[in-house]
């Protein structure tokens, strides 16, 4: 973290968040542009975005930063006056620019590695090419060289506010000014007693008024300026420094500045309050002007954004909508969420204590919990929004991946996305960002075909790259596709066999042998190719994303291309479960996981090899695995027709029966980790403190299922791990 | 009395930076993100000076500034462009709008402060 | 208890000690964050015989180590009578099972002798060293591996 105590570099930490929003607006607008819809206020976007990257970059005096920003920004230029056209080859140079500017706010901030120099001067020479439409680019000498003030309209400046002194004037002799007004010099609020204020900062003034202009008070006119004032400064400064004065009026008042040959030299520069009658010279003034109506002083109790004093101005306000966002520090929320978990526990617990002190359901008591269990609620909703997020942070850094990726490769790729402002917890967005890059590295490298064999394949050369979030049924669902040449399962079960991962004759159904490339030990470094390998495997993503509480699945067509599905849960913080019994250990079952629950009848429930049961639901045999069993808290099976069946349905689709002896209701639980004090236990997702104040375990249904199914002796399935 | 400057940017950045150099000039500040917001600001809470960035989305410096000068109540308070463009034609285009002075960016906090000092009654 | 006499011997330490069965054990006091009874704990699934399931310590979930069964020695089920320590172990909180808090003893270093050969190989893994006090024999744990890291530890 920055030093909180010095302000600019809490600007500057500012400035790069506020490039990281720029740099997407500026790819999301070019995107736009390429897709055809190259409007002015998109095109006049993307130039705010340049302009703004490289006006902050200039006030910290990121050199580098400002000169590629600015040969940038001069070809928006163009393309917002409409001097150049959007043309496909322009809007390739800008989001390659694009990147490029994203590469130096990188390297400016000290994240990344120093900006690959060639690429950078080779893109500048091409902006500068397109920008002269067609000419010669500038040498790359000429186009590094340190700018002139004019040149770029305006040199680095370092901001530095031990520069806040007074600057020292240069010596002269006196000054006669001769000023006469014009009626538009008022019109821009400017007025003649702060000019001459302003002057007699400089030194000594007396001051001469002609009025022989002024025509008689009837024929006055209020927006017409009448007077000529003579000034004699007497002071030692040079010329610019009066001329300064008047700067902002030059083109609205006549002029002139003559030196005093007479006038003694002023020995010494007023430092203090000017000999000056200010107030008589705004009274003469103030008549002149213009009338107008002075606004009433702001009496009304608007609320305003405070200003704290300078020295309790450790960070400087916040920013965009100051009155209507505020940046709070993630800890205090994280202990906010903590504090309310415990919450409702508390709240929880006191229920349970009045239900079995067996106080009437319609006593004030009750009534009253009843309503603090929605308050209850609704604090923690409140709480958990605060730290929603959508998903756009992580989507935006894709389009520049599949170019690079499409580039290297030589395939030609379109990424379409779609629901970016889906929203889950921010630790979750930040969280996803490896294992979706990883998993578009792969469907590009894997998945997309050559265009060659697309087109002799009867697809278009281009191939499809989809990546989707959505909501569905309290959890948030990522699907990376493609359309490309699906999974090859004859080298996939090739693979899987000479990594001892399956036995050769294993008869496997396709969608088992598709979710093979998530075994850990499958993905090496000879499987997979340098771009999507990073040494990182499937079984890696599969585990990033088991950490979220989160599940992926395959489903792959051959010839048509294949879809991965990340499920995860929106918040890492609270989860709707049902709770049940088994072996008097009470539990909880995710409640998105089950798909019904049932009282086996005998006769539904059979036996197959003599010890694994399987219940028949929904015409199907499904396994019944009794949890109280497979969790080792009894040694007994429990006899299928005394307990309840919760059919469940794990994340790849499978479905399987788990056997409780009782279920005792639906409820949300605060999830707690088992890992922070032990370790992961298999079998179990996390922990939960239920209202008597116990810990319940909350059920891993599909590392059961799969547990289950592995134990079960099938053998034509044996995994080797 | 405390003066109320008004700074209208669409950069946070630029915000932030206008702030801290203007709060530890002695000024109170208030803050606007683009020319529509910069004019319901100044409508609903007044300021003694304005400073407003030129390149803003909904509404730009231009059209910002004429919208002050049509309000009779704000007709004569001071505003001040603030842009990276030093070039004659943009300045020249505030100046018809009705821009007071100009600072160019990036701004030195001594001649940021200064040109409010100046233009402030 | 006996009496905790304030000394400026530098390799001074204040130890917590103990009671498992008839034995004194004792462990620094610093990594002891406080004695509370017993409840029931939640058990966990396939965890090792020592493992006594996971209790709710003020919102987390705290592991429950029954510290006999982990030394080896002949343990019975908990009753309201006996005690947990929470101890802080490798920047994590776990609760100790034990018979009875017995004492609080300050120890130098060159007091405590290295663990006799008769020890059984799982109490010479945890125990550092004893010595005597009044008498009594108490064995100095070091609790760093009480707890395993992993499921194929624990198997």
């Amino acid at each position: 973290m920055t030093d909180a105590a010095d302000p600019f570099e809490a600007i500057k930490v500012t400035f790069f968040q506020e490039c990281d929003e720029l740099l997407g607006d500026l790819e999301t607008g070019l995107l736009a542009i390429e897709a055809g819809s190259a409007d002015d206020e998109t095109i006049n976007a993307v130039f705010r975005a340049v302009h703004s990257v490289k006006g902050g970059a200039g006030a910290f005096g990121l050199e580098d930063l400002v000169r590629f920003a600015h040969v940038f920004e001069t070809l928006l230029d163009e393309l917002r006056a409409g001097r150049k056209p959007c043309d496909p080859p322009t809007v390739k140079a800008l989001l390659r620019a694009s990147d490029v500017l994203a590469d130096h706010v990188s390297a400016a901030r000290g994240q990344a590695a120093p900006v690959d120099e060639a690429r950078s001067a080779a893109l500048v020479a091409e902006l500068e090419a397109l920008t002269h439409g067609g000419a010669a680019p500038a040498a790359i000498a000429d186009v590094l060289a340190l700018p002139e003030a004019d040149e770029f309209g305006f040199r680095p400046v370092a901001f530095d506010f031990s520069t806040l002194a007074a600057p020292e004037p240069a010596a002269a002799s006196g000054w006669r000014v001769t000023f006469r007004p014009h009626a538009r010099m008022y019109a821009k609020a400017n007025e003649t007693a702060l000019l001459l204020r302003e002057l007699s900062r400089l030194g000594p003034v007396e001051v001469a008024l002609d009025a022989s202009a002024l025509p008689d008070l009837a024929e006055l006119v209020a927006e017409e300026a009448y007077l000529t004032w003579t000034l004699d400064l007497a002071a030692v400064v040079d010329e610019a420094s009066v001329r300064e004065a008047f700067d902002f009026v030059e083109a609205d008042c006549d002029l002139t500045v003559e030196a005093l040959s007479d006038a003694p030299a002023a020995t010494d520069a007023p430092d203090s309050a000017p000999d000056l009658d200010i107030a008589a010279l705004l009274a003469r003034a103030t008549a002149e002007a213009p009338v107008i109506e002075s606004a009433p002083p702001v009496v009304e109790v608007a609320p305003v954004v405070p200003v704290a004093a300078p020295t309790a101005a450790a960070t400087p306000a916040p920013a965009a909508q100051a009155a209507v966002t505020i940046r709070v520090d993630l800890d205090r929320v994280d202990r906010l969420i903590n504090v309310v978990g415990e919450l409702v526990i508390q709240q929880a617990m006191l229920a349970q204590r009045v239900i079995e002190s067996g106080l009437a359901r319609s006593s004030g008591i009750s009534v009253g919990l009843e309503d603090l269990e929605l308050l209850t609620r609704e604090i923690q909703d409140s709480v958990m929004a605060i730290r929603a997020q959508p998903v756009k942070s992580v989507f935006q850094r894709m389009p520049r991946l599949v170019r690079e990726v499409g580039e290297m490769t030589g395939k030609r790729v379109r990424l379409l996305t779609e629901g970016e402002a889906t929203e889950v917890d921010k630790t979750v967005v930040e969280r996803l960002a490896e294992p979706i890059t990883h998993m578009i590295r792969n469907a590009i490298d894997h998945g997309l075909e050559m265009p060659e064999d697309r087109l002799a394949a009867g697809k278009s050369g281009e191939g499809t790259v989809r990546l989707a979030a959505l909501h569905r049924s309290g959890r948030i669902v990522i699907e990376i596709s493609d359309d490309g040449r699906g999974i090859n399962r004859e080298r996939v079960r090739g693979i899987a066999v000479s990594r001892g991962l399956i036995v050769e004759d294993a008869v496997l159904t396709d969608d088992e042998i598709d979710n093979l490339i998530f075994l850990p030990g499958f993905s090496t470094a000879d499987a997979i190719s340098d771009i999507s390998g990073r040494g990182v495997g499937m079984d890696v993503v599969r585990k990033s994303i088991q950490a979220l509480g989160g599940r992926i699945s395959i489903a792959s067509v051959p010839g048509k291309g294949s879809t991965f599905t990340l499920s995860l849960p929106l918040t890492l913080a609270v989860l709707d479960g049902m709770v049940v019994s088994a072996a008097d250990q009470t539990l909880v079952a995710p409640l998105t996981a089950i798909v019904e629950s049932l009282t086996p009848r005998p006769g539904d429930v059979h036996y197959v090899g003599g010890h694994d049961a399987v219940i028949l639901f929904r015409e199907q045999f499904t396994p019944l695995i009794d949890v109280g069993m497979v969790m080792g808290f009894r040694d007994a099976a429990l006899t299928p027709s005394d307990g309840v069946a919760v059919i469940v349905e794990t994340e790849s689709g499978a479905r399987a029966a788990l056997l409780f002896d009782a279920i005792q209701g639906q409820r949300q639980v605060v999830i707690k980790s088992l890992e922070t004090n032990y370790r992961q236990v298999e079998g179990v997702a996390a922990a939960t403190i239920l209202g008597d104040g116990r810990v319940a375990l909350i059920l891993d249904v599909d590392a059961i299922v799969a547990n289950a199914r592995r134990r079960s002796a099938r053998p034509e399935l044996k995994l080797a791990s | 009395m405390t003066k109320t400057v008004l700074t209208v940017d669409d950069s946070r950045t630029m915000r932030d930076m206008l702030l801290l150099a203007l709060v530890e000039a002695g000024y109170r500040v208030i803050q606007a993100v683009d020319g529509v917001d910069g004019l319901e600001t100044l409508s609903a809470e007044g300021a003694d000076v304005v400073i407003t960035d030129i390149n803003m989305p909904r509404l730009d410096g231009f059209g910002f500034i004429e919208g002050v000068r049509a309000d009779p109540k704000h007709r004569a308070t001071p505003v001040l462009v603030l842009t990276t463009e030093s070039d004659a034609a943009k300045k020249q285009r505030a100046r018809d709008a009705g821009a007071t002075g100009w600072i160019v960016k990036p701004f030195d906090p001594v001649k940021l402060v200064d040109a409010v000092r100046r233009v402030a009654a | 208890m006996s009496d905790i006499v304030p000394t400026a011997a530098a390799a001074a330490r204040e130890l917590i000690a103990f009671r498992i069965g008839r034995q004194e054990f004792c462990v620094d006091i610093m990594s002891v964050r406080e004695i509370r009874g017993w409840t029931p704990a939640t058990p966990l699934p396939r965890a090792p015989g020592y493992m006594k399931g996971v209790i709710n310590l003020r919102g987390a979930v705290l592991p429950i180590v029954d510290l006999g069964a982990r030394l080896g020695l002949s343990t019975s089920e908990p009753t309201a009578r006996h005690v947990i320590m929470v101890a802080h172990i490798g920047g994590r909180t776990v609760g100790l099972l034990v018979d009875a808090v017995s004492d609080i003893i300050q120890l130098t270093e060159d007091a405590v002798q290295p663990t006799p050969d008769v020890a059984s190989d799982q109490v010479r893994t945890f125990v550092k060293g004893i010595f005597a006090v009044d008498g009594r024999m108490i064995s100095l744990l070091e609790l760093e591996w009480i707890v395993p890291e992993s499921e194929a530890e624990a198997a």
